[in-house]
């Protein structure tokens, strides 16, 4: 056994009731500085099927520190989602740096599948998948109802143009031209000047934070984004073309449409839903996409990465949505 | 002049090992990176192939857009810089048609597949 795996087993022992004994203890995956582990705890002679997330040397992710909340906080995030019947996994512990396992925390595992391709195509997912929009809004109208009075402390407020101000600046960083971009700010400047509506917002509600089993939504996974702002951004993000996987006639997801999403939000006191202000929170998402890809070129130029390379190469996917929203006016 | 093959036949012959000789024999994560990296070729291929006239025609377009000469990256620059100032905008004739089409020449080489303006 490695000194992680006894020193991890005893952090178990100490924070899970009737804790026996971990009968695996697997890594996931996750890149240097942050990782995902399957472990199986035997308690209270029952298996119980549980993820750590960690970095290992008690360091967040390097990249975009500024806009990322720590490993504890996304804890106290997920639980207080939990509270307010928000589908997540349970917190079971929050590890200490005394426990000498990094910082992160420990939840159930639950069960589903996050992979794109096996949710838009896998026969499994037939019966569900045209219930998935309606769900999807019943599920961002819990997240957007949460009580943030607690959380105003520990999140940050991100609202329209303050996010919009964020992406112009790491667009401007990476100094390469993209006319398309240029107009899309140009575009959004007065459109996102800001509603006043301030909820939770997940800040990554897509396809891979998404867990669904043929059951339906099981849980809504990695919080690290989450903040403060216009709840709208969330409902755009789902709804950005990149995170449709080929599937663009159905808006949502690559599964599902708008108007059964807006049905979902409001039927789950939600609240009403100003469609052309989605539209306009769908072309954010292209944009911020688009700024991530050329972002994927900077990590490239440090690692090589291969895949980062390819990615590189999409930011003219982020365009040509944008030409189709701005320019024809379609989602 | 260099010798043959040409950098078309080379990228396609290193592809063709990827696809047809190294993919078989891999796994996992590795397998998964050399799918990428044949495509990452493809890219390559099809850049040789339509590059030169989609660029051509993208200077040519801006030329007749902003007046003055440059190179692609200069007079990219300077069209971003046009926009930001708002002294070229969606009213400006020919601007929409020039991005849409550069866009189109742009996905044809880096994602034929993409369904981004297959409808428009």
């Amino acid at each position: 056994m490695s000194d992680f795996q006894f020193a991890l087993t005893r952090t178990l022992a100490k924070a899970l009731p009737g804790f026996e004994h971990a009968t695996s203890i697997t890594r996931l995956s996750g890149g240097a500085s942050q990782e995902t582990w399957a472990i199986d705890a035997v308690m209270f002679g029952v298996n119980h099927p549980l993820i750590l997330r960690r970095s290992p040397d008690g360091k967040e992710r390097a990249l975009d520190t500024s806009h990322q909340i720590g490993l504890a906080t996304e804890a106290v995030v997920i639980e207080t989602c939990r509270e307010a019947g928000v589908p997540v996994p349970r917190v079971r512990c929050v590890l200490q740096s005394k426990d000498g396992v990094g910082s992160g925390y420990i939840m159930d595992r639950l069960p589903g599948e996050t992979t794109p391709r096996k949710i838009l195509h896998d026969t499994a997912f037939d019966e569900i998948r045209p219930l998935l929009a309606r769900q999807c809004g019943e599920v961002l109208a819990s997240i957007h109802q949460v009580d943030v009075s607690a959380l105003r402390t520990i999140l940050p407020v991100q609202d329209g143009p303050a996010l919009l101000r964020r992406y112009r600046d790491i667009y401007d960083a990476h100094d390469y031209p993209h006319p398309v971009f240029e107009l899309a700010f140009k575009w959004l400047e007065p459109r996102l000047a800001g509603t006043g509506l301030q909820t939770l917002v997940h800040g990554d509600f897509r396809h891979g934070n998404l867990l669904i089993s043929p059951r339906g939504i099981e849980g809504i996974l990695d919080w690290e984004l989450a903040h403060i702002g216009d709840p709208l951004e969330d409902i755009g993000w789902l709804c950005t073309n990149s995170w449709r996987f080929g599937v663009a006639g159905k808006v949502v997801g690559g599964f599902g449409d708008l108007q059964d999403l807006v049905a979902g939000y409001q039927a789950s006191g939600g609240g009403e839903i100003d469609l052309e202000q989605v539209k306009n929170w769908i072309v954010y998402g292209s944009l911020k996409w688009g700024v991530m890809c050329m972002g994927m070129y900077q990590s490239f130029r440090a690692d090589h990465s291969v895949e980062r390379a390819a990615i590189g190469r999409r930011a003219v996917e982020a365009e040509s949505d944008l030409i189709n929203l701005i320019i024809h006016g379609k989602i | 002049m260099t010798d043959q093959p040409s950098l078309l036949e080379l990228v396609g012959a290193v592809k063709n090992f990827l696809e047809h000789h190294a993919m078989p024999e891999l796994k996992g994560q590795t397998a998964f990176h050399a799918r990428v990296a044949a495509n990452a070729l493809a890219i390559v291929e099809r850049e040789l192939t339509l590059g030169p006239k989609a660029m051509a025609e993208e200077k040519a377009r801006l030329v007749a857009l902003l007046g003055g000469d440059g190179t692609l990256d200069e007079l990219n620059r300077r069209l971003c810089a046009h926009i930001r100032e708002e002294r070229v905008g969606l009213d400006t004739p020919g601007l929409a048609a020039h991005l849409e089409q550069t866009a189109r020449d742009k996905l044809a080489i880096n994602q034929p597949d993409y369904s981004g303006l297959n409808a428009a």
